[in-house]
């Protein structure tokens, strides 16, 4: 299966037929990180993504340094 | 996995809550957490105009698009911060946004204001880009509100921006920075807007969630200057946190302000002046952005 990765935008392949979640933990990601979208569709971490399937892993995390003095 | 609500296929796990929603019932959690926001810290009311500054991302657009669908009569801002590829694609994101809905949308460009780009500020003050950046948006927020006669700006923070800025005020004790953490700070002097955060119940992986299934088009690329961010390398810690042990972030944000936040508002009130040179509020006689403008006038 293809596994589609951003920031730098990229394409892994790994092995497939197996949940999300362990697809996650073979790349190091944490699940909280990123949305799973496969399609036009969120998929949920216990779901099974076949070998002929591409999946997007849509980091989550934004922003820079926020304080709030005043000006 | 099975939604909470209806029964019928999740889309999306929240371990924190111990839940899973299908698309529609999830949506419909993201806006409870945003009218339980704006109740909870009396916001703003029904009839008041905000200013909802954007940047492209997906926190501040799934905000504007919630509060478009409340109802509320809103103005976006968008500040041009001139970060080459990154401005551009965002800026292109905040229009189409407002087009799409036929909603007022404000552009004011850091160069012209500050009178040099984000990355010329960056190389003039020698300080991490995300302060001259932070200082620029926070003035101009404020002094558009106030020029356009709107009384609250709200910005996208949401729940990981708020623990990841607690967690760095606690990480160094700046305890002068702890009472002004909250989800609305109020108006403190007439040239002082209200400034409001509504997705603060909310985790990022919510709002991407929301923006995601509403077919919000926003930048999923991070801003350039964001890569090696302290605030960054805090949500990575807080993020293992909250895999050993999901609610960490929430109860370590929503117990400061239930419980620790008030404990430091004793400290003395700070004396509010108006700027020599822009009549803009500050603590001492030039305000930090006027600073800013000469420095950056001086180099360039």
């Amino acid at each position: 299966m293809k596994v589609l990765l951003r920031n730098p935008r990229r394409e892994v392949e790994v092995a497939g037929n197996r949940r999300v979640k362990d697809v996650l933990r073979d790349l190091a990601i944490l699940p909280e990180t990123v949305l799973v979208i496969r399609g036009d569709d969120l998929i949920t971490a216990d779901q099974v993504v076949g070998d002929t399937d591409t999946i997007e892993l849509r980091p989550v995390m934004s922003g820079g340094s926020e304080r709030a003095p005043l000006p | 996995m099975k939604c909470r609500k209806c029964g019928s296929a999740a889309v999306l796990e929240l371990r924190r809550h111990n839940a899973a929603f299908c698309a529609p019932d999830f949506l419909e959690f993201f806006r409870n957490q945003v009218r339980e926001a704006i109740r909870k810290y009396r916001m703003f009311e029904r009839d008041e105009p905000v200013l909802v500054a954007v940047s492209g991302g997906k926190d501040s657009l799934a905000l504007w698009d919630v509060l478009i669908d409340e109802g509320y009569r809103t103005m976006g801002l968008y500040l041009d911060l001139g970060i080459f590829e990154y401005s551009v694609q965002s800026r292109a994101r905040c229009e189409a946004f407002a087009a799409a809905r036929n909603v007022p949308l404000l552009v004011r460009r850091v160069e012209d204001e500050v009178g040099a780009p984000v990355p010329i500020i960056k190389s003039v003050t020698r300080r991490p880009p995300c302060s001259g950046c932070g200082l620029s948006k926070r003035y101009l927020m404020n002094r558009v509100a106030l020029d356009e006669g709107l009384p609250v700006v709200a910005t996208g923070h949401n729940l990981d921006d708020e623990a990841a800025t607690l967690f760095g005020s606690v990480m160094h004790w700046q305890v002068d920075a702890l009472p002004r953490q909250s989800p609305a700070l109020p108006s403190t002097h007439p040239k002082l807007v209200r400034r409001v955060k509504p997705l603060y119940r909310l985790s990022e992986r919510e709002t991407a969630a929301y923006a995601f299934l509403r077919k919000i088009d926003y930048i999923v690329e991070e801003c350039p200057f964001a890569v090696g961010a302290t605030s960054i390398a805090h949500k990575e810690t807080l993020s293992r946190l909250e895999d050993a042990s999901p609610g960490a972030k929430h109860n370590f944000l929503f117990g400061f302000l239930d419980k620790a936040r008030p404990a430091f508002e004793r400290a003395e009130a700070v004396t509010l002046n108006e700027c020599a040179r822009c009549g803009q509020v500050t603590t001492g006689t030039l305000c930090a952005f006027c600073k800013l403008a000469d420095q950056v006038k001086r180099s360039v």
